[in-house]
């Protein structure tokens, strides 16, 4: 990581988006423990070509996500690697948090009462967001949320695992395609706890450098092999 | 939870057969109940819902899961909005399990799944978009692969394990086995009957699937 292009520093329950190119690493790093970093991705030039939850599960034959994994796009493509992990677990099944979500489990704190201690929710976060690159509504899918950790028993009951991450956890995603991103860092929608505090974040984006031919995540399974060859003939000039 | 219907099908007020591998969009509207019947058995339906009154509110699996701390689809299921409204319950089911994790296949996943040379075989999300083009309840709608998002595959078995494992396993559907649905909102239904033959969700064998409304 010598090669830093810059670092951010998103506070809990906040906003975030921004592009990552092919060749760029993005570490996300715990600040606090406990962190929730909801994502998506999308083609920097084409956004309708998106992440997709049941490709990037099906395809790896697996419900959560981690090292050596990859973040599939709907068009059989790559955005993005997990080439580090220190978590061993990242959530993508359960979505986001709403509005009447966050107020029923922590009550109302808004702008004119709280300033900028306002309780913010997952789904809005994105909502600003997406906005900004002239997405909306029809472009919100289900997230990878980082940092968070939900398990299901034989008849699928989902229990939420706290303590999943700690301070200073990080979790590197090596971008294989140019790829906008957007973040918010609202509590995890099944997160128990009864206090709104969700951790602050920060990112860092690096230079990739090189990857060698032995590779944690295009050689997980052949299915990744296949994406990788995909991606690299979208890339082929 | 298996439970069974009293509604016969003289009464319904839709009444069609969806061939093996191939789309149908129909409307339901609030109050009325909708059957998905697997007549020969383990054939995956992906299915997606859409209000509709305003498509922009879509069924969402996330939503869905999370609002139930379920993964599971069964009777008494509530299917929920991207708003977080119901769209749907699920008041009869006589397979007992449904999917709405695994998504729907593509050309494009297919070449990641299987093999590249796999691209040139039909996809649920071909039907999607050609059911979206084509059918007359989707004119007004305005709706492109921008509103394909995760959807529901009935009587499709994609197991989670404790540990995070997930895998398409054999169904556990039968011929004659069925789903039924109320509608609490106004919904357009959009089917893909899954024309994949690389993977056990169909049995190796896709096969025509019988639709029912009743008011």
């Amino acid at each position: 990581m010598q090669d830093i292009l810059w670092e951010e520093v998103i506070p809990g329950g906040h906003h975030w988006s921004g592009i990552l190119r092919r060749g760029n690493t993005l570490t996300l790093t715990d600040l606090e423990g406990d962190a929730n970093a909801s994502a998506l991705f999308y083609n920097k030039d084409e956004k309708l070509e998106r992440y997709n939850m049941p490709d990037t599960l099906k395809a790896q034959h697996t419900a959560f996500l981690t090292t050596g994994n990859v973040c599939y796009s709907d068009m059989g493509r790559i955005f993005c690697s997990i080439t580090a992990d220190t978590v061993g677990w990242h959530d993508t099944i359960c979505g986001v948090s709403d509005a009447a979500l966050i107020e029923k489990k922590y009550g109302k704190a808004n702008f004119q009462s709280h300033r900028n201690q306002m309780y913010r929710n997952g789904k809005d976060g994105l909502l600003i967001e997406l906005g900004k690159w002239g997405l909306g509504k029809r472009d919100l899918v289900p997230t990878v949320n980082f940092f968070s950790k939900v398990v299901a028993n034989d008849d699928g009951v989902l229990t939420y695992q706290p303590g999943n991450s700690q301070q200073g956890d990080t979790v590197d995603l090596r971008f294989e395609m140019d790829t906008l991103v957007v973040l918010s860092t609202s509590p995890h929608p099944l997160d128990p706890k009864k206090q709104y505090q969700p951790a602050t974040i920060k990112l860092t984006a690096s230079r990739t450098g090189d990857v060698g031919t032995v590779d944690v995540c295009r050689n997980h399974c052949p299915q990744n092999q296949r994406g990788f060859i995909n991606t690299d003939r979208y890339y082929a000039s | 939870m298996l439970t069974t219907s009293q509604l016969i099908p003289e009464h319904a007020v839709i009444d069609e057969v969806c061939p093996a591998g191939e789309p149908w969009m129909g409307l339901v509207k609030k109050g009325q109940i909708f059957r998905i019947l697997d007549l020969e058995g383990n054939q995956a339906v992906d299915t997606l819902f859409y209000n509709a009154d305003d498509p922009e509110e879509r069924y969402s699996a996330a939503d869905t899961i999370q609002r139930q701390a379920n993964l599971y689809l069964t009777t008494g299921s509530i299917l929920f909005s991207s708003e977080g409204n119901p769209m749907a319950t699920i008041v009869a089911d006589t397979c007992g399990r449904h999917d709405t994790l695994g998504g729907a296949c593509a050309a494009e996943s297919n070449t990641v799944r299987y093999a590249l040379d796999k691209k040139p075989m039909h996809s649920c999300r071909d039907n999607f978009m050609h059911a979206l083009a084509h059918c007359d309840c989707a004119h007004h709608l305005n709706m492109t692969k921008r509103d394909i998002t995760a959807n529901i595959n009935f009587f499709m078995n994609v197991p989670v394990t404790s540990n995070g494992g997930l895998s398409f396993a054999d169904g556990i559907s039968a011929p004659g086995k069925y789903v039924e649905i109320r509608a609490a909102m106004n919904l357009a239904v959009l089917i893909s009957n899954c024309p994949q033959l690389n993977n056990p969700c169909n049995a190796y064998n896709p096969t025509p699937v019988r639709l029912l409304v009743w008011d």
